[in-house]
């Protein structure tokens, strides 16, 4: 397979321009590669480090050190190369509010040297597609979150990029058009167009993804495909008591015998057992627990997910 | 180059549909002007009628310069402090450096309409007798690109250091006092009456606009000598330029 994006050991420290501030390691040796064709998911909690490196692959941030390529192009020697060859969704709505939905569409492909015959058929096209033909007049003033995403990924599309850029797609969207969101970024890689976007929500990586790569403070935590990255979690299933007054040692030991378990991890008043198989454990659990007059204030069973697996790696849950 | 043509189009596109507001904010100011200190005070008798030929060069400066800096400097503020609206156009296959500079010259554009505009209107209200030579309408041309240009370099400076929150501060701050010892009220021949001042507001580039337009379009009456009027706009246009276009980098890029 052609690899359309190298990441290599690429680090980002923001120093302040003011003399105050304390320098931001936002990347601290980041290394990936991207097929041609793929769905590649950056997951993360924010401030993981995910924009940062999403602004450095579509040449908005500038590198501190390391590699980023696209298509071979190293994105900080060449940026106007690069951007001939990218998309890019950003996080913010920077759309331009001087212009109607069409004129947006327009302009952007007149940028990129778009003949006029084909731009006009393209545009046209997207606004159907994306259904913002009856307001293709207005200016994006009234414009729900929902069709400011399309918009936006419209305009990414108008120069018919190779690769395609999302910084966290779907945040801020009702569950109905983070829905249709996934229904139309799907079909445009079922079309070929390789993919990389970021998410801190686990179902959009599980659901869209063919690799993710978590990444945390800076660093690469993992990097398979959804199913394998679940199966690394130890024994898969999570079972979390919530314990008044804290868990002791011989609580924890205990509970380690039990047929099924594969780690334990006693944090505060929380205990998190790991197990591949879950028959009769929380019983068991339960059982041991009042042998020890221990108080058990909540207990919460989790199928094999990548929210585990986060939770496993950084001992932090992706939800803030 | 494809690119920058057509993020000028973009940016002509939007000038065109905003022209009213565009041509009010531009011509009401100096229009206001040059009837009461160019039509109703002279008629009054508290102005000599000479006057008027010391003021159409420096309503005419003022409209052009000031114009093409805001036109420069506010869309920057708001863009890299509030909208980030900028990165739309730097998503565009062209440099950072190669969208500044496009930048500046639809500064320099609208700066011409704005001439345009107010050229005729302050000289039949104000009625100033011009005698051109061909020398006079040359250096009118270039005076008036030079200044237009300075002013939207200038711009750029001013939009990529401010932030939003400032805007009203620094055009009250900075802009009021290069209006009022920017010469273009009297000439600046006639500040030797007070010689430090006359020295002092050699640090304003607006000087030179105002006194270039007056040796191109009033010889006659008093003005900075030639040399010195374009030297000081080129000067001025280097320095601005190349620094509005690296403050224009560093703000663009993380």
């Amino acid at each position: 397979m052609e690899t359309v994006i190298t990441v290599g050991d690429l680090k980002k420290t923001f120093t302040p321009k003011a003399r105050k501030g304390i320098e931001v390691k936002a990347l601290d040796g980041i290394s990936f590669e991207v097929s041609r064709g793929e769905f590649f998911g950056l997951l993360g909690p924010n401030g993981a480090g995910k924009t940062t490196t999403i602004g450095i692959l579509t040449t908005r941030v500038l590198p501190s050190s390391g590699v980023a390529q696209i298509e071979g192009i190293d994105v900080a020697r060449d940026p106007v190369s690069v951007k001939r060859r990218i998309g890019v969704v950003p996080q913010v709505n920077n759309l331009d509010r001087s212009l109607t939905a069409k004129e947006i569409l327009l302009f952007h492909a007149e940028y990129f040297g778009v003949p006029k015959n084909e731009r006009e058929q393209r545009a046209q096209r997207l606004l159907e597609r994306f259904e913002l033909s009856d307001r293709a007049d207005e200016k994006i003033n009234g414009f729900s979150g929902g069709m400011v995403q399309r918009l936006k990924i419209g305009r990414a599309l108008m120069h018919d990029p190779a690769i395609l850029f999302l910084d966290e797609p779907t945040t801020g969207l009702d569950p109905q058009s983070r829905r249709a969101m996934w229904d139309l970024l799907t079909e445009l890689n079922q079309k070929g167009l390789t993919i990389l976007l970021t998410t801190h929500y686990m179902e959009e990586a599980d659901q869209l993804c063919r690799r993710i790569a978590i990444i945390d403070h800076g660093k690469l935590l993992a990097l398979d495909s959804p199913a394998q990255l679940k199966r690394s979690v130890p024994g898969g299933y999570l079972i979390e008591l919530q314990i008044r007054g804290g868990a002791n040692g011989t609580f924890s030991e205990a509970l380690r015998s039990l047929a099924g378990v594969v780690e334990i991890k006693a944090e505060n008043d929380q205990v998190r057992i790991y197990a591949d198989r879950i028959e009769g454990l929380l019983a068991n659990a339960m059982r041991l627990a009042g042998e020890q007059n221990i108080m058990v204030t909540d207990a919460h069973v989790s199928e094999p997910s990548l929210e585990n697996l986060f939770l496993h790696l950084t001992g932090r849950s992706l939800r803030e | 180059m494809t690119a920058f043509i057509a993020l000028l189009h973009r940016d002509l596109h939007v000038v065109r549909r905003e022209l009213p507001s565009f041509l009010l904010r531009v011509v009401l100011n100096p229009l206001l002007f040059t009837f009461i200190f160019g039509f109703v005070m002279p008629r009054m008798g508290i102005i000599q009628h000479g006057y008027t030929d010391m003021l159409l060069p420096g309503i005419l400066g003022l409209s052009m310069t000031l114009s093409s800096m805001q036109a420069v400097s506010l869309p920057l503020v708001i863009d890299f402090g509030w909208s980030k609206e900028i990165e739309d156009r730097l998503l565009a296959p062209i440099s950072i450096a190669g969208v500044g500079l496009e930048k500046i010259i639809v500064g320099v554009i609208q700066a011409i309409i704005a001439g345009i505009v107010v050229m005729p209107l302050a000289w039949l209200l104000m009625r100033v007798h011009l005698h051109l030579s061909l020398t006079d309408v040359i250096n009118f041309v270039l005076i008036a690109l030079l200044s237009s240009w300075l002013f939207a370099a200038f711009g750029m400076v001013v939009g990529t250091v401010v932030a939003p929150q400032q805007i009203s501060l620094v055009f009250t701050v900075l802009l009021a006092p290069m209006i009022f010892f920017g010469c273009a009220y009297y000439p600046w021949a006639a500040l030797h009456v007070i010689p430090w001042f006359q020295y002092a507001v050699l640090l304003n580039p607006l000087v030179y606009a105002n006194e270039g337009f007056r040796l191109a379009l009033t010889p006659a009456m008093p003005h900075m000598p030639l040399p010195m009027v374009y030297g000081a706009l080129i000067g001025f246009s280097i320095l601005f330029t190349w620094l509005g276009l690296r403050k224009f980098e560093s703000r663009a890029l993380d």
